[in-house]
C-alpha cells in the first residue's frame, strides 16, 4: 500500500513540477474563471437576486475545470510518456489517481481566486456552499481525469472531452447549486459525496481498460 | 531456439481496420535468445514489438510472453519520457515506478555510460534526437530487464552512441532475451540467435 501511495505521490509531484515549468494550464484557468465571472457580472441584471448568480458560479467552475482537463494528458501524449507509464509495473490506477490529485490542485488554485471574486461581484458563500465546492471539485477531477484520458487517446479529443464530460458533470452542478441555495443543503452535500465515492471507484477500476487495448 | 520458450507466438495476426499488418506469424523465443527482426517500412516490425510488450493485442492468434512488466524493457520509436523533465528527473520517476534498488547509483552509472551525465540536469526538450535516444535506452535498461525489446535502437545515434549500444547489447547477450527490429542487421550478426524477416504488408 505504501508503495502504491508512493507511486501516486511521485506521479502527482511530476505533474505539479511540469506545470510549474510550463505554466500553460493554471494561468489559463485563472484568467478564464476571472473573465467568466466578470462577463457574468455585467450580463446578469442587477435585480434578479442571488440565486441565479450561484448557478453561474457553477457554470464558471465546470468550464474552468474543463479547460484544465483538456490539457491534463498533454505531457503524456508528447514523446509517448503514457506508454512508458503503462509499461511500468506499478498499478495503472496510480496513474489516474496521480492525475486526479494534480488536477484537483490546479482546480483548487483556480477556486482560491474565483470564490473571493464571486463574493466580490455577486453574493456571499456560506460553509455549505464551500463544502459543495470541495466535494464537487473532487468529483469533477475524478471523472474528468478518466474522461480526458479516454479523449486523449482518440483523434477527436477536443470534441470528445466536453461531449462526454459535460453530461457526467450535470449531477455535480445539481448538487453544487443545491448546496448553495437549498434550505436543506445537507441532502445535496450527501448527494455530492455519494457521487464522488461512486465515480471515483468506477474511474479507479476502469482506468486500466482506458489505457490498454 | 531454447527448449523452454519465453515467447510463444502462434498464428498471430494484427489488423488496423481493413489493413492487415501481420499475418499468421509463429515463432518461439527462449531465455537468452536474440531475435533480429527485419523488413521494409510498413512490414509490421513496430507492430510486432508493441504486441510483444503488451502495448497492443493480436487481432487473431495467441502471443504468450513469459515475463511480467517489471522485467520487460522497451525502446520504441518515441522515447517514452517527459520532454519537460530533465534526464535525471525522468530516470528517477521511472526508477521509482520500477522499484529499482539503489536507484540513484544505477541512474548515475547509466547516465555516465551513455554519455549523458553532464546533461543530466537539462530538460529533454533541449536534447538532440541522439541524446533523446540515449536517454530512452537508459530508461529501458534501468531495471535490468529480462526481455529487452528494441525498435530500431541505432536510429538517431551517432557512431559513438551506436558503438556504446553495441557494447551494451553484447554484454546483455545470453543474459537477457533480446528482440531487436533493425534496418542494419549486420550490426547484430555476432549476437543474433534467430532472425525473422517480415514481408511488405
Amino acid at each position: 500500500m505504501s508503495a502504491y501511495l508512493g507511486d501516486v505521490a511521485a506521479l502527482a509531484r511530476k505533474d505539479l513540477r511540469l506545470e510549474l515549468r510550463a505554466r500553460d494550464t493554471l494561468p489559463a484557468m485563472l484568467l478564464f474563471v476571472l473573465a467568466t465571472l466578470v462577463v457574468f457580472h455585467f450580463a446578469l441584471p442587477a435585480d434578479v437576486g442571488d440565486d441565479p448568480a450561484y448557478g453561474l458560479l457553477w457554470v464558471a467552475l465546470v468550464f474552468t475545470s474543463l479547460l484544465g482537463l483538456a490539457r491534463a494528458w498533454v505531457p503524456e501524449r508528447e514523446a509517448g510518456a503514457l506508454d512508458g507509464l503503462v509499461l511500468a509495473p506499478s498499478d495503472r490506477s496510480a496513474i489516474w489517481l496521480g492525475k486526479t490529485i494534480a488536477s484537483l490542485a490546479f482546480l483548487a488554485a483556480a477556486e482560491v481566486v474565483a470564490l473571493p471574486a464571486f463574493v466580490l461581484f455577486f453574493a456571499p458563500l456560506d460553509a455549505n456552499a464551500l463544502a459543495g465546492v470541495v466535494l464537487a471539485s473532487v468529483g469533477i477531477c475524478a471523472v474528468g481525469s478518466l474522461v480526458s484520458a479516454m479523449a486523449a487517446a482518440s483523434r477527436g479529443r477536443e470534441v470528445l472531452l466536453p461531449l462526454i464530460f459535460l453530461p457526467l458533470a450535470i449531477p455535480i452542478v445539481v448538487g453544487g447549486v443545491g448546496s448553495s441555495i437549498s434550505e436543506e443543503p445537507a441532502k445535496f452535500l450527501a448527494f455530492l459525496g455519494l457521487y464522488d465515492a461512486v465515480f471515483a471507484i468506477l474511474s479507479w477500476a476502469a482506468f486500466e481498460y482506458v489505457v490498454t487495448e | 531456439m531454447a527448449d523452454t520458450p519465453l515467447v510463444v507466438a502462434r498464428g498471430v495476426e494484427r489488423r488496423y481496420g481493413a489493413r492487415r499488418v501481420l499475418r499468421d506469424l509463429s515463432f518461439e523465443l527462449g531465455h537468452g535468445d536474440a531475435l533480429v527482426v527485419t523488413g521494409p517500412n510498413g512490414s509490421g516490425k513496430t507492430t510486432l514489438l508493441r504486441l510483444l510488450v503488451g502495448l497492443a493485442v493480436p487481432s487473431r492468434g495467441t502471443l504468450e510472453v513469459g515475463v511480467d512488466r517489471a522485467r520487460l524493457g522497451f525502446v520504441g520509436h518515441e522515447p517514452l519520457v517527459y520532454r519537460e523533465l530533465t534526464a535525471l528527473e525522468n530516470l528517477d520517476l521511472f526508477g521509482r515506478l520500477y522499484r529499482v534498488p539503489e536507484r540513484r547509483e544505477r541512474i548515475g552509472m547509466l547516465l555516465e555510460r551513455f554519455g549523458l551525465w553532464d546533461a543530466r540536469g537539462e530538460r529533454v526538450s533541449a536534447f538532440s534526437r541522439g541524446m533523446t535516444q540515449r536517454l530512452a535506452l537508459c530508461r529501458a535498461l534501468l531495471h535490468e530487464p529480462e526481455l529487452l525489446v528494441l525498435d530500431e535502437p541505432h536510429s538517431a545515434l551517432d557512431a559513438q552512441g551506436a558503438e556504446l549500444l553495441d557494447e551494451e547489447l553484447d554484454q546483455l547477450a545470453g543474459r537477457s532475451t533480446l528482440v531487436v527490429a533493425t534496418h542494419e542487421p549486420a550490426r547484430l550478426d555476432a549476437l543474433s540467435t534467430a532472425r525473422l524477416a517480415l514481408g511488405a504488408a
